[in-house]
């Protein structure tokens, strides 16, 4: 059986890393489970983990967000505590990611209600002729 | 579908391709093959010298080995891929995304391979994320629903 770590990132003003981590534990299935400040790292096999987190998903589908992780949690080359402190590579990219939540979040529920988002005019390139146009009217005789 | 994901390590990707009901394919996947396997190498990504000779299917020997190495890890990600979502010119590139001509590379692979493609504009304001999110949506409800795990 294949082990697998997901992390659940957590946007959400009505959950808490710690409610997740909880509900995770309720439970009893065989995962490792790992509190942190972005939300909750699950480690198993990935069968057990796919179905828990389906479950968890249904706390807030609008402020809880999946994805698969790489390195177990605690793992030696990737953990902060052996080295020396500082972010974990990866993190940068998470943050990044993570203040587009709160508009991914608002635009799900949009989808939801049925809204259909309207297309924006987008601003064509300039023309080379009327380019052309712009740089004789300019010329300083 | 196996859906290709471009960041292949994005968040935002990663997830709203599994909640519509699809398989992502995403580097982490191939990453966590790498370090679980027993006995690591060359820590913390475990890429040996081999790898790079994995990479000689895409790119040829005078290619850095950056790019190479980079290609042995996409490579099964590639060869799975049903679909593509391509986000283009995303903020920031991290880790194994960080490198332009690699990224380049993988984006001329999938346009290549001629698979369902959808190419977005990375969200900035609410509006935006809209548009991203529906546009997703809808490329996914087209595509055949992923086949369950055994």
């Amino acid at each position: 059986m294949e082990t697998i770590t997901k992390m659940i990132v957590i946007n959400s003003s009505k959950l808490l890393p710690s409610d997740v981590a909880i509900k995770l534990y309720e439970s009893k299935a065989e995962v490792m489970v790992k509190e942190t400040c972005f939300g909750v790292m699950v480690s198993g096999e990935r069968d057990i983990v796919d179905s828990l987190l389906l479950e968890i998903r249904k706390l807030d589908p609008y402020g809880i967000f999946i994805k698969e992780r790489g390195f177990a949690p605690g793992e030696p080359y990737r953990c902060r505590a052996t080295r020396r402190g500082g972010a974990k590579p990866g993190f940068h990219n998470l943050e990044n990611d993570d203040k587009l939540l709160p508009h991914i979040a608002s635009a799900l529920k949009a989808l939801d209600r049925g809204e259909i988002p309207i297309q924006k005019k987008q601003t064509k390139k300039l023309n080379i002729d009327k380019f052309k146009e712009i740089i004789k009217e300019s010329e300083v005789l | 579908m196996k859906v290709f994901i471009y960041p292949t390590n994005s968040l935002i990707l990663s997830d709203l391709v599994e909640r519509f009901g699809h398989e992502p394919l995403a580097i982490m996947q191939e990453i966590g093959k790498k370090v679980r396997t027993q006995g690591l190498d060359s820590p913390p990504m475990n890429m040996t010298p081999e790898d790079p000779k994995f990479g000689l299917k895409y790119a040829a020997v005078e290619v850095p080995s950056g790019v190479r190495g980079r290609m042995s890890l996409f490579d099964p990600l590639l060869s799975k891929a049903e679909a593509a979502i391509i986000v283009i010119e995303p903020v920031i590139s991290f880790g194994c995304m960080g490198c332009a001509r690699t990224n380049e590379l993988v984006n001329f692979l999938l346009r290549g391979k001629k698979i369902p493609l959808l190419k977005l504009d990375y969200p900035t304001n609410e509006e935006d994320a809209k548009m991203f999110v529906y546009k997703i949506s809808e490329f996914l409800k087209s595509l055949k629903p992923a086949e369950d795990k055994k």
